[in-house]
């Protein structure tokens, strides 16, 4: 499967380790990434609470130069940014007077005939068309899937999984042997891009998202968002002051979780760049599968 | 030569705000052939009536048009007044300025113009007129109900006590509808089977009901007065003459975990079964997807025990065909499905449950006896959250109406609540209380303010389950948008009102109209609200709109005395507006080739072969003949004819290019 | 684009069912939106009631929106439209106020952090075409003077490897900048 590949500023930046752990996973599954050559930042939130043409223009230039390569499908891997896209795709397609307006100011041809996907989508696509068969150590773990708001929102722009309980994510993780629970923050926000701004309000909403996980008896957070993972394992600190307690519970990209248990390292996934450590986590792990073993 | 009249009619401000109505009688009085042309306030009106008479008589007209609403509005009235001044009501006719016209346009110039060319068009049909005289047709006088709901009943009764015939069909095993299923009514909190049961009693022993148990319509054929009705009697399995009621049978069943529709999917019942003890007919039905003999080819218990040996695993399907006059559709309603509220958590959480399942919770006869238990663990709930407006005034997902019942329900559902478990809270989240309606806003009153429901204005966004309690997540918006957190034990929504599912074919088969939400159309809102767009087909109850019960009974009493209205003629007179095929002198007869091509396409089945013989019965050829009690006018056999022989009364060929040349 | 008959004429209703399609009259005042939005309790006024502000088509209410902190704190995390019976796009309402408010200098003293950090971000974009961390954190801090804010995550983040030194400069930085700029004179703000 060969799809074009736009990372966002997050994932060369901060996010980092999604970006390699995507890439370590893609090499597995034989999913073919191909980066859009020269793209720039999408806008996130700061784009639309500034100027609405500005924010689909951002986005627009991105889509352009993604039709360039002329692959169908585009991955893109943060939530933010898959928003921001495919709400412009959906704006755009919409409002043709919009559209002639932005394509004048990206100064680049825009036809808008790229199908803007998630992770969750390609991933699932791309082991079913290869991979699961492979798993060689299987993610035995509870998790808890939080997919954040960016993934389903607004149902009618986005069109995917059901908005109020999705599942998709629950059932790439079964797919890798994790017990995927029902908890009740799924689509809850987490603050998103209010972490420098707002840093209390986006720790107390983490918080309640913590909360929730691990009461439920969660081992982990499994994420697709960088912001979300950025919230939830970056602000720790912050958010165990605002809850006045302490949770060891680590935060995974869905790619790390899929890597480990397609036999890849915790160093290759990037593992060892989350504040929240998951040497705990990946301990039980030997522990359990020791226990599988006896019984 | 033709005189015409043409009338125009304002219609208040309805088409004169639009259209220049003195304006278009003025452009019509120059089209040859009228002879008279006035503009009118109200034309409708005992004046406006009177206009038409005189000038009819004064200036000899031999034809009329009005220019006015929907001849499905006035004609009737129209016609009336130009036969009452002598001429043949066949030779007026209504140009449609309102709802074609005004009501569809921006005032100006072109809108005037528009109005002033429907009008010419009918001048130029109107020319082209005949006198025609009605077809009287006889009555039957044998009313098919359809629904054995409250509404269904209440017609039934009503017709029957009239002394006329009463053909009662319901799908179900029972009749009883959804009243059956209730627990106690608003606002004077009387037991519902207290006041239902007797009436279902007593449809069972009138003389002049037949009720058609566990059956359904299959098609309906015919016109008012003369419909044929094709009705499925579903196969029992069971010999509804030899059974007794004794109840063995459903005692004995192995097959003991089927939930019970009756009530609403908390309690179980076996696969012959009885609906609910109280049951009318009394006998059961075997559900042959379920029980364990039709799956196997084993069991046969209830065969074995039952005393009476009534049971027949044989027994197939019967269709049977019925003349009647009349129609009463009363085929009520349902409740929106479960994955309608993903936010709520309904038919995830079995704690959150419908007003309907709350009903059973709250009968005697219910799953729990009347006492209200948790469906997940039996439990007494210590705090019951009521969501008003579950669905109901909901565009994002379809249904813009006010369901109009669960105002009070709620309001019922909470006292008794707080009746049965005195140290409960009931919160009750609303958007606005409607309780228009004789002692409805008292009871409404008396929950809050006796029987302490605690009322909170605003919708809730979400409930998830945390540690065994229901988190309902609202806002209060009269304290400004305040979050509202409540930790709930049972969750009860009320969930809109919406047509049953079966509604759209049904409306087909017995070709009603019906709405967006596939609530059947009543002929007027406010002046024709039994009766529905096909003549001799009412509406009674639910299956129209939601309905309480007074509502609904008051509905099929009113469908009831149109229906005894209709029977108490003995002919009926029918629109002459129908097919004929052409006779000419011999040899040829007919231009009809006698390719019959009209007959495969007629949907009434009203084309004949008639054969024409010389006098000494020698046979020369067959063409198609119309019968007259058949045709419905709808001119398909009119376009299929390739020669031309068929034309149709009141809409012929020479009528209809006439009006497209007058555009040109 | 034609006006409509159910907001207030020169209102700031009548400018967002303009601009974005969305009527104020819509709004039926259930409160579906504030009891799922996560921030309701933090914010000044509840989203209902922000929209109950412009409902009246009064200019003195419409400055109450105008000025309001909830504008600014609302995340545009999409729950009140998802589940809106009336299905009113709030965020984008919300967006067209924020973008109102910012460029008539009518923004809540309290938003000062949160448009300083649209700022930075902004300006990084417009930089270099693609929004350079540090570079953004430090100008943030700047802006809103406050830096004593994550100087312990710092150091953590530059361990692990998260934070670049230097930014990256896209060949198309040029255009982006041009297309700031083109939007900017458009809305008539400057940067």
């Amino acid at each position: 499967m060969k799809v074009g590949y736009f990372p966002g500023c997050s994932l060369v930046g901060s996010a980092r380790e999604f970006n390699e752990s995507l890439q370590a996973v893609s090499r597995l599954i034989k999913l073919d990434l191909v980066e859009i050559p020269d793209w720039n930042c999408c806008g996130a939130s700061s784009g639309h609470a500034a100027d609405h043409l500005l924010s689909l223009a951002l986005p627009a230039r991105i889509l352009a130069l993604a039709e360039k390569t002329g692959l169908r499908d585009l991955l893109v891997p943060c939530s933010a940014c898959y928003n921001r896209l495919i709400t412009t795709v959906y704006e755009l397609q919409a409002n043709p007077r919009l559209k002639s307006e932005v394509r004048e100011l990206i100064e680049l041809d825009l036809k808008l005939d790229v199908r803007v996907r998630n992770v969750l989508e390609v991933l699932k696509e791309a082991m079913e068309a290869d991979g699961s068969s492979r798993i060689a150590k299987p993610f035995a773990h509870r998790v808890a899937c939080y997919y954040g708001c960016l993934l389903v929102r607004p149902p009618k722009v986005v069109q995917f999984d059901r908005p109020e309980d999705p599942t998709s994510m629950d059932e790439l993780m079964q797919a890798i042997g994790a017990e995927p629970l029902d908890w009740a923050f799924k689509v809850e926000c987490c603050g998103a891009g209010m972490t420098l701004a707002r840093t209390e309000l986006v720790a107390k909403l983490c918080a309640r998202i913590l909360d929730d996980a691990v009461a439920r008896g969660a081992e982990t957070l499994i994420t697709a968002c960088p912001m979300c993972h950025a919230n939830l394992d970056m602000r720790r600190g912050d958010i165990e002051k605002a809850a006045g307690r302490t949770f060891t519970i680590p935060v995974m990209y869905v790619t790390q979780a899929i890597g480990l248990a397609l036999g890849l390292g915790p160093k290759e996934l990037g593992l060892h760049r989350h504040m929240v450590d998951c040497g705990p986590l990946l301990a039980a792990a030997t522990q359990s599968s020791t226990v599988n073993l006896q019984s | 030569m033709s005189r015409i009249g043409v009338f125009v009619c304002h219609c208040g401000e309805n088409i004169g705000a639009t259209v220049d109505c003195a304006q278009v009688a003025q452009m019509s009085s120059s089209i040859p052939g009228v002879v008279h042309s006035v503009d009118y306030k109200y034309m409708c009106s005992d004046p406006g009536q009177t206009l038409i008479k005189e000038a009819v008589k004064e200036k000899k007209l031999t034809g009329v048009v009005v220019a006015a609403c929907s001849p499905r509005m006035h004609e009737p009235t129209f016609r009336r007044a130009c036969a009452e001044a002598g001429l043949n009501s066949f030779l007026c006719e209504m140009a449609n300025i309102r709802e074609h016209c005004s009501w569809v346009h921006e005032k100006g110039d072109q809108t005037t113009q528009k109005a002033a060319d429907l009008v010419r068009v009918l001048v130029e049909k109107v020319k082209r007129n005949r006198p025609l005289r009605p077809i009287q047709v006889p009555v039957t006088k044998t009313a098919l109900v359809l629904g054995g709901g409250i509404a269904g009943i209440q017609a039934s009764l009503d017709i029957a006590n009239a002394g006329q015939k009463v053909i009662l069909v319901e799908k179900d095993p029972s009749i009883g509808g959804h009243m059956a299923q209730l627990s106690e009514t608003f606002p004077t909190l009387d037991c519902s089977q207290c006041i239902l049961t007797p009436r279902m009693v007593e449809v069972a022993q009138h003389p002049n009901i037949t009720l058609l148990s566990y059956s359904e319509l299959e098609s309906l054929d015919g016109f008012i007065g003369n419909f044929k009705a094709r009705i499925r009697k579903k196969a029992r399995k069971v010999d509804e003459k030899l059974c007794t009621g004794c109840a063995v049978c459903t005692q004995k069943c192995p097959q003991k975990k089927i939930p019970s529709k009756f009530n609403a999917g908390l309690g179980m019942r076996t696969a012959i079964f009885v609906p609910f003890p109280q049951a009318v007919p009394n006998k059961p039905v075997i559900d042959i997807e379920n029980c364990r003999y039709f799956k196997t080819g084993k069991c046969a218990v209830c065969q074995k025990l039952c005393p009476a040996k009534a049971v027949r695993f044989e027994q197939e399907d019967e269709i049977l065909e019925i003349d009647v006059g009349a129609v009463v559709c009363a085929t009520g309603f349902d409740v929106v499905n479960t994955d309608f509220f993903p936010e709520y958590g309904y038919g995830k959480y079995p704690d959150v449950i419908n007003g309907l399942q709350y009903e059973r919770l709250a009968s005697a006869s219910g799953p729990t006896l009347g006492e209200i238990r948790r469906p997940s663990d039996g439990k007494i709930p210590e705090t019951v959250v009521f969501l008003a407006c579950a669905g109901s005034r909901d565009r994002a997902k379809g249904i813009d109406y006010c369901s109009k019942i669960c105002c009070m329900y709620t309001a019922k559902h909470a006292m008794l609540y707080r009746h049965k478990v005195h140290s409960g809270k009931a919160y009750v989240f609303y958007m606005d209380i409607r309780a228009g309606g004789k002692m409805y806003d008292e009871f409404v009153r008396r929950a809050i303010e006796e029987d302490g429901a605690i009322y909170v204005r605003g919708r809730v966004s979400r409930i998830y389950e945390r540690d065994g309690k229901l988190i309902v997540k609202g806002a209060d918006t009269l304290l400004g948008g305040e979050p509202i957190e409540i930790k709930a034990d049972m969750v009860v929504l009320a969930t809109a009102a919406v047509a049953s599912p079966a509604a759209e074919e049904l409306a087909q088969k017995l070709h009603i109209s019906y709405d967006s939400y596939k609530f059947f159309s009543e002929a007027h809102p406010k002046l024709r609200p039994v009766e529905t767009n096909t003549a001799g087909i009412f509406l009674a109850g639910a299956c129209q709109a939601p309905k309480d019960i007074p509502e609904s009974v008051a509905q099929a009493s009113g469908a009831a005395s149109k229906v005894c209205g209709l029977f108490s003629q003995d002919q009926l007179s029918r629109e002459p507006l129908i097919a004929a095929v052409n006779r000419t002198a011999p040899p040829q007869y007919s231009s009809c080739t006698g390719c019959f091509l009209c007959e495969s396409v007629c949907p009434y089945r009203a084309i004949e072969r008639e054969t024409i013989t010389t006098r000494g019965g020698k046979p020369i050829r067959t063409i198609a003949r119309v019968n007259p009690g058949l045709c419905q006018g709808c001119g398909t056999c009119v376009a299929v004819c390739r020669v031309k022989a068929i034309d149709l009364d009141g809409f012929s060929n020479s009528q209809l290019y006439a009006e497209v040349r007058a555009l040109a | 684009m034609s006006t409509h008959s159910s907001t207030v004429h020169n209102s700031l209703g009548e400018q967002i069912y303009q601009s974005t399609g969305q009527s104020v009259a819509c709004c039926y005042q259930c409160g579906k939106c504030s009891a799922g939005c996560p921030l309701a309790s933090e914010t000044d006024y509840p989203p209902n009631q922000i929209l109950r502000l412009l409902q009246f088509g009064d200019s003195t209410l419409d400055e109450k929106a105008l000025r309001s902190l909830t504008i600014w704190q609302c995340l545009t995390c999409q729950t009140c439209s998802a589940r809106c019976p009336q299905e009113v796009d709030l965020p984008k309402i919300m967006d067209f106020l924020r973008q109102e408010s910012w460029r008539q200098g009518r923004a809540h003293p309290k938003a000062r952090n949160i448009i300083a950090f649209h700022r930075s971000f902004l300006g990084s974009i417009r930089m270099t075409g693609r929004m350079f961390e540090l570079g953004m954190i430090m100008d943030y801090k700047r802006r809103s003077l406050n830096f004593l804010q994550d100087l312990l995550l710092a150091p953590k983040l530059l361990f692990r490897g998260k934070l670049h030194f230097l930014p990256h400069r896209i060949d198309g930085a040029k255009q982006v900048r041009r297309l700031f700029d083109a939007t900017a004179r458009k809305r008539g703000r400057t940067e």
